[in-house]
C-alpha cells in the first residue's frame, strides 16, 4: 500500500515538475505547480507529517498560487518567446544540473542506516498524543519568540507588497 | 501481500526531492518569463521542504517539521513581495520577458 502511494504521488509530483518547465504558457506552469505542491502534501502525510500536509495545501497550493494566477491573469502574460540568452544558457546550464544531480544521487544512495518508512509511524509512538499535540508544544513554549516574530515579517511584507505594486500616480489623483 | 506491506527506504524521498531542486534549477535557468522563473524558485523552496520532512522522519526531530512551518511562512512573505515587485517591473518596462529587463534604471 505505501509503495503504491509513493510510487503514485512522486509520479505526479515529477509528471508536474517536468510539465511545468514544457509549457510555454504561465497559466499551465502555474496549474502543473499546484499539482505538485498537492501531492507533495500526501508525500507530508505518508511521511507522519499531517500538520505539514494541510499547511502545504492551505498555504502553497491554496494563498501563494492563487496570488499566482492572478498576478499571471492581472499582467496578461502571454506565451514566452525565445531569445539568444535563453539559447545560450540551455547546453551550459544542462550540464551544470546534470553534474549537481549526479552528485546529489551518489551521496543519497550511498548513505547507510536510513530507516524504512512504513505507514502509521509518527514522531510519537505514545497512543494518545498525536504528532499535532507535539508539535503545538514545542511552536508555542519553545519557540514562542520566533513564532511571533514570524508575524511580524508576514506583516511587513503585506506592507511592502502594497507600497511596491501601487500605481505610481495613485496619490495625486485621490487628491484631485 | 508483500508488496502490500512493502516499507520503502527513505533514501527514495531524499532522492525526490533532488530530482525536483533540479528541475527546479533547470527551470530557472531556460525559462525566460519572469512569473515561471519566479514558480521554479518555490518548486526549490518545496523541494528542500521535503528534505526537511524526511529527516525529521528519520530523527524523530519535531523541530524539522516546524523549520518547514517557518519555511512555508517566510515563502509566503517572499511570494508577496516578489509578485509586486514584478508587476511594479511590468508597469515600468511593459514586458515579462527577462531578456529585456536588462538594465536596473527606469
Amino acid at each position: 500500500m505505501y509503495l503504491i502511494l509513493f510510487i503514485v504521488f512522486a509520479g505526479f509530483c515529477l509528471a508536474g515538475a517536468i510539465n511545468l518547465l514544457l509549457q510555454t504558457h504561465p497559466i499551465n506552469s502555474a496549474l502543473s505547480l499546484i499539482v505538485v505542491m498537492t501531492s507533495l502534501a500526501v508525500l507530508y502525510l505518508l511521511l507522519g507529517a499531517e500538520f505539514l500536509a494541510i499547511a502545504q495545501i492551505i498555504v502553497y497550493a491554496g494563498a501563494v498560487m492563487v496570488l499566482f494566477t492572478f498576478v499571471v491573469m492581472l499582467l496578461n502574460a502571454g506565451r514566452e518567446e525565445r531569445t539568444l540568452g535563453s539559447r545560450a544558457a540551455r547546453p551550459i546550464g544542462f550540464t551544470a544540473v546534470v553534474v549537481l544531480l549526479a552528485v546529489f544521487a551518489t551521496v543519497i544512495l550511498r548513505v547507510q542506516g536510513l530507516n524504512p518508512a512504513v505507514l502509521g509511524h509518527g514522531l510519537t509512538n505514545a497512543p494518545n498524543q498525536s504528532n499535532l499535540v507535539l508539535l503545538s508544544q514545542v511552536l508555542f513554549h519553545e519557540l514562542l519568540l520566533p513564532f511571533e516574530v514570524t508575524s511580524v515579517l508576514i506583516l511587513i511584507a503585506i506592507l511592502g507588497a502594497v507600497a511596491i505594486a501601487r500605481r505610481e500616480g495613485a496619490e495625486r489623483t485621490a487628491e484631485k | 501481500m508483500s508488496l502490500l506491506n512493502h516499507a520503502i527506504p527513505l533514501n527514495w524521498y531524499l532522492l525526490l526531492s533532488a530530482v525536483l531542486f533540479s528541475l527546479g534549477v533547470i527551470g530557472f535557468l531556460i525559462k525566460r518569463n519572469l512569473i515561471t522563473v519566479f514558480m521554479s524558485i518555490e518548486l526549490m523552496l518545496n523541494a528542500v521542504n521535503l528534505t526537511f520532512v524526511t529527516f525529521a522522519y528519520q530523527w524523530n526531530a519535531v523541530k524539522g517539521q516546524i523549520f518547514v512551518f517557518f519555511v512555508m511562512m517566510v515563502a509566503a512573505a517572499e511570494a508577496a513581495v516578489g509578485l509586486a515587485i514584478i508587476i511594479a517591473v511590468f508597469r515600468a518596462r511593459g514586458t515579462l520577458a527577462v531578456d529585456r529587463i536588462n538594465l536596473m534604471k527606469l
